[in-house]
């Protein structure tokens, strides 16, 4: 364990350490203010002269623009001013979203709004702005716009097939990206194998469905040439670049400003074409504009994920030891890569974590990335790894039924021994330190797996079926610049905290990642708190203001605890050695003789109260004329953190699904959940354990309801939410959550990332529960989300 | 989506409504619950030049008995509907219908006057009312028509409603001891539109014979469909698995589903079948139910 104290190291109780906050369930200092909708969501923010946004976005999957006539729709009341994508081009450069470290990859310009042909169902064509949004819309109705429909690929499985209609001419062909991944001798090791199982598996293409839409804001003063943006982000200082890089403007006269977000899970941390829009839009108008995406366009415009077909095979011994994986990814992003993060690295994150959580020797991956003209793909919450965890685990399920293996056994068998680390996948991932064996007991401790096994066979013998699945699984968190930053991303892997100290003795930290609603300013408080030794209710944080908080990278992929915390907890213990070093001189006693407990300085030896916090902030801000004149007395300390050993520092865990499947009528019913997950050291159990269920819950929602449905002409039928189903509580089994901590060296708080290890293993879990059900049937489903329509047809009942 | 502009009057009885309907001329429309209307507003695909709010109409609420009659104000909540304990004793399969409708904050909203006029092909109150054999009481200025729900229901989001016309009431033939009513449906969450449902109303002797027999199937067509074939298969016999097989056989007849985002016809089809057995299986004699 790491050398930081908690009452737990030191074998004291929770009361004999009153200000250890580390590993404690605080509860959340924004939680009230949001039940009570006092939050500042961007919608909620209002300006002198704003005016509103909306857009017409195209009915066609592809089509050519022919001409477009404002007259109509300037002349509805309210109407201000009518934009096409020429307009805008003249303010904004286009971009082209790839990455250097990702070979051979290509896409194409993509600009605000299209010059010539819209290419997705949805995509904003022409920009309408008016004193209200209903006057917006009253002129987006009015807009005369001549589209020319061309034909659409649509199928991502013939995209590169002669005859595709190529998206984008100049680039020759709809291939995006392509890489295999190959470690060992792949085909020697299949034609030497005992048992070879292989299946292919579908990951339906689904959305975030955040609660607030995206929601912008961009007022571009031209008094003195700054844009400040009020943005619904996780990435605000990714934003500050794209919005002065794009629109030709200095960095430092571009500020973003993001309050409460509701909610975001990868869906915005991309930049988005009408999003950059509204800021032209506001740069030509020197006025404030307001965009915000209602739910119907949000399910056509905001980013889709999990488009996948992976084909599979597996080889194994006689004894059931897994000798190769081979896999072949393939995924339809929509018509460009998405900017800058590309729309490449979900299918590349499929190279990296098939097999993941398994000690195997020969591997071969290929993914194939290629266009489409449906709403583009990008990162969505635990990016790839549901993929790479279905394929894995359907494999490991299909090869332990062909050799008769127990389904835990084999994964006994084959997970990476506990003692094994450091080491190196055969996918090329570094693992610093995992816990698969000591997951899976743990959850084994939890599940009752024999009384399952007896229920099942005894609710057998009555016609219902019921089954259990199990799901290991890897999750890539804290990334390093080898994530983005090698590719020439301008975004940043590093964090940084500024904590100071005010005169009444409580606290500010202000802090380069973002909260989103899942507790990162709660985290920081306690972790704050924890650092400098003050009471929890001490420290207030501020995040989201490129303009005052350090530079970083915002929250995303799993970094806020583990790389955000690790920056407060390093700032905070600055602070606190700064202000011993204050006392000292004060109270004439050496700096490293002092300690601070709740909020008062203490003497270390006998636990005696010296002085409170206010005291000295008293005397530092107010009589420092009483102090030597050579003491240092700046009460704010900032530091920085990146990780540097290990390009990311990966998690690990195991799921359990009990289930029942109707098999007259196809319905799954969810049972009962388990996950244990290793995310290192666990900063507010609480906390963790709802990122864990919130993941769950979006991995059912992949498993088992969530589908953007095309129909064969492009156009999506699912824009509203009777149509595209949202797991909803009613639905929701009882989740049980277990941890097993192994801490990151790489840092003093040992902290790694929990937000996606829910959304990762649940719908592998899922899968493998429903096949278990099925198993006496002869039925096996393998295509997400698994409705009664698959489930039916897979037991012949319907053809 | 924001709501294109349009006027808005609230009228507080019927002589009041026929005064403000002729006023508005015939791009107004009812508002009751707004359950259905209001998010059709949001997304313009409906542009009324009006909203005329009827909820204050004292003559269109209430639930009351008179002889063998349960009458259903227009303005009845489907809250209403699973809690009084009128519908409850007379109607009973409305009582478990309630439930089955959408979610709690749209049930203490929505109307059944407004379910009935709306005619969702998946709802389950206008199958209830032709399972039921009940009337729809309808009124405009020149009076009253009583029109069988049967013939109210005209097809996709159709009714036998003329310009000018409201629904005021329904009229339900109250239960009797040989009544037998019960309504099954799949959703894939709760709360949500059925992929298909059936309401099932029967009259059944105490020596199971059944006397009647109304099957009426939501979700699986243009509207609230009869499944003749099927009802006729069960009436003058006694009730045993073997009428629910002919039953089950006789949809394929009666029912021409179409395809929806959850599946083809043939799923559709399916459904039918395993809920024919699900709403009759209870009715059976005990030892048939175990078997
Ligand atoms: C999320 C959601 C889920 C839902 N799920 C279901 C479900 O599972 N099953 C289901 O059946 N319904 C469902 N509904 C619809 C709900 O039941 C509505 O309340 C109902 O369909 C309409 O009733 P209303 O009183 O709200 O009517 P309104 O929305 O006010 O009106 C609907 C239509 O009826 C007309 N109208 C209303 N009252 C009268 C009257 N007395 N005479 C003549 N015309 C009238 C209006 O002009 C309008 O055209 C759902 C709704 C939502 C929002």
């Amino acid at each position: 364990m790491n050398e930081i104290v908690t009452p737990k190291s030191l074998g004291l109780s929770r009361e004999d350490l009153p200000n250890s906050y580390i590993g404690r369930s605080v509860p959340r200092p924004n939680a009230r203010k949001l039940v009570e909708g006092r939050a500042t969501y961007t919608d909620d923010v209002t300006l002198p002269r704003l005016v509103h946004a909306a857009f017409l976005r195209s009915p066609h999957a592809h089509a050519r623009i022919v001409s477009v006539d404002p007259a109509a729709a300037l002349a509805v009341p309210g109407v201000v001013r009518v934009f096409t994508g020429a307009d805008l081009a003249k303010v904004c450069d286009p971009w082209v979203a790839v990455l250097a470290h990702l070979k051979g990859m290509k896409s194409a310009p993509q600009y605000p709004l299209p010059l010539e042909r819209a290419t997705w169902q949805g995509e904003a064509v022409v920009a309408v702005v008016a004193e209200s949004r209903a006057a917006a819309e009253d002129g987006v109705a009015a807009l005369a716009v001549a589209f020319e429909p061309l034909p659409a690929q649509v199928d991502m499985e013939t995209a590169l097939a002669p005859g595709a209609v190529v998206i984008h001419p100049e680039l020759g062909d709809n291939l995006v990206f392509t890489r295999t991944a190959e470690t060992g001798d792949v085909a020697a090791a299949f034609a030497a194998a005992h048992r070879i199982v292989e299946a292919t598996f579908h990951t339906g293409r689904h959305t975030g469905v955040t609660l607030e839409p995206r929601s912008i804001i961009a007022d571009y003063n031209r008094a003195d040439g700054t844009l400040t943006v009020h943005h619904s982000t996780q990435a605000p200082h990714m934003m500050q670049n794209v919005f002065a890089t794009q629109l030709r403007m200095a960095e430092g006269d571009v500020r973003v400003i993001c309050k409460d977000v509701g909610g975001s899970y990868g869906i915005k941390v991309h930049v988005y074409p009408d999003e950059m829009a509204v800021a032209c839009m506001s740069k030509i108008m020197g006025r404030p504009v307001k965009f915000i995406a209602d739910r119907f366009e949000a399910f056509g415009s905001d980013i889709h994920a999990r488009d996948h077909r992976i084909k599979g095979r597996l080889a194994v011994d006689a004894e059931g030891r897994f000798l190769a994986f081979d896999i072949d990814d393939l995924t339809g992003i929509g018509p460009y890569s998405v900017y800058p993060r590309t729309s490449a690295v979900e299918g590349n994150q499929v190279v990296n974590l098939c097999g993941g959580p398994y000690a195997f020797a020969n591997y071969r991956c290929t993914t194939t990335v290629v266009l489409q003209n449906k709403s583009p793909t990008c990162q969505y919450r635990a990016v790839g790894h549901p993929i790479a965890t279905t394929v894995t685990e359907g494999l490991v399920d299909l090869a332990a039924e062909a050799l008769g293996m127990d389904k835990v056994a084999i994964r006994r068998k084959n997970l990476i021994r506990d003692d094994a680390y450091p080491c190196t996948s055969p996918a090329g991932m570094r693992f610093e330190g995992l816990s698969h064996h000591a997951s899976l007991d743990k959850l084994l401790a939890m599940v009752p797996v024999e009384k399952i096994r007896a229920d099942q066979l005894e609710q057998r013998q009555r016609g219902i079926y019921r089954g259990l699945g199990l799901a290991s699984f890897i999750e890539l968190t804290n990334p390093s610049p080898f994530m983005y930053g090698i590719g020439g991303a301008k975004i940043s892997a590093q964090d940084g905290c500024t904590v100071r100290m005010d005169p009444d003795g409580s606290l500010v930290a202000l802090s380069g990642v973002t909260e989103q609603g899942q507790g990162t300013e709660a985290i920081l408080a306690q972790i704050v708190a924890h650092g400098v030794g003050v009471p929890v209710s001490k420290v207030k944080v501020v995040t989201g203001d490129t303009q005052t908080t350090p530079y970083g990278g915002g929250t995303w992929a799993c970094r806020g605890a583990g790389i955000g915390g690790e920056a407060a907890l390093q700032s905070a213990i600055a602070l606190k050695e700064q202000i011993l070093e204050v006392a000292g001189a004060m109270l004439q006693a050496q700096g490293s003789s002092l300690d601070i407990i709740m909020g008062e300085v203490v003497d270390k030896a006998t636990g005696q109260v010296r002085m409170p916090l206010a005291e000295l902030g008293r005397i530092v801000y107010y009589r420092g004329d009483t102090l030597p004149k050579d003491l240092a007395r700046e009460l704010v300390q900032t530091r920085h953190f990146i990780t540097k050993e290990y390009p990311f520092a990966f998690t690990n865990g195991i799921q359990a699904s009990w289930l029942e499947v109707d098999v007259e009528t196809g319905m799954v019913k969810l049972l009962e959940h388990w996950c244990v997950e290793d995310c290192g050291r666990v900063i507010n159990p609480m906390l963790v354990d709802e990122q864990v269920r919130g993941g769950i819950v979006q991995g059912i929602g992949g498993a088992l309801y969530e589908h953007c449905i095309y129909n064969e002409d492009g156009q999506l039928l699912t824009t509203t939410l009777a149509d595209y189903l949202v797991p909803m509580a009613a639905e929701m089994p009882d989740m049980h959550v277990g941890h097993v901590e192994t801490p990151t060296k790489e840092s003093l708080l040992g902290a790694k990332g929990a937000g996606e290890a829910g959304t990762a293993g649940a719908p592998a879990a899922i899968m493998n529960a429903i096949n278990d059900a099925l198993s006496p049937l002869g039925a096996r489903v393998l295509a997400q989300p698994f409705t009664p329509d698959r489930i039916l047809r897979a037991l012949g009942t319907i053809a | 989506m924001k709501w294109p502009a349009m006027g808005y009057a609230r009228v507080e009885s019927l002589d009041e409504l026929w005064q403000v309907l002729d006023a508005a001329g015939p791009e107004a429309q009812i508002l009751a619950g707004g359950q259905s209307l209001l998010a059709t507003l949001s997304f313009r695909l409906s542009e009324p030049s009006g909203l005329i709010d009827i909820t204050r109409i004292p003559a269109l609420r209430g639930v009351s008995v008179t002889g063998g009659t349960l009458r259903l104000g227009a303005l009845t909540r489907h809250a209403d509907l699973g809690r009084d304990p009128l519908v409850a004793a007379h109607a009973p399969i409305l009582a478990q219908a309630a439930p089955l409708i959408a979610h709690p904050a749209i049930r203490n909203r929505g109307t059944i006057g407004g379910s009935l006029a709306l005619a969702d092909p998946a709802a389950e109150l206008p199958a209830c009312m032709v399972a039921l054999d009940a009337t729809i009481v309808v009124a405009s200025r020149s009076g009253e028509r009583r029109v069988p729900a049967a013939d109210f229901f005209q097809g996709l989001f159709t009714t036998d409603l003329q310009p000018g016309e409201i629904i005021t009431a329904v009229d339900v033939p109250v239960a009797t001891p040989a009544s037998r009513q019960t309504i099954v449906e799949v959703t894939r969450r709760s709360g949500d539109y059925a992929m298909a449902g059936l309401a099932a109303v029967l009259a059944v002797t105490a020596d199971r014979t059944v006397d009647a027999a109304r099957l009426v199937f939501f979700g699986v067509g243009s509207g609230a469909e009869i499944a003749r074939g099927a009802s006729v298969a069960l009436t003058g016999t006694k009730l045993t698995q073997a009428t629910i097989a002919a039953a089950q056989g006789a949809l394929a007849g009666d029912l021409d589903p179409p395809g929806d985002l959850h599946g083809g016809p043939e799923l559709k089809r399916h459904l039918a079948r395993v809920l024919t057995a699900r709403a009759l299986g209870p009715f059976l004699a005990p030892a048939e139910q175990a078997a």
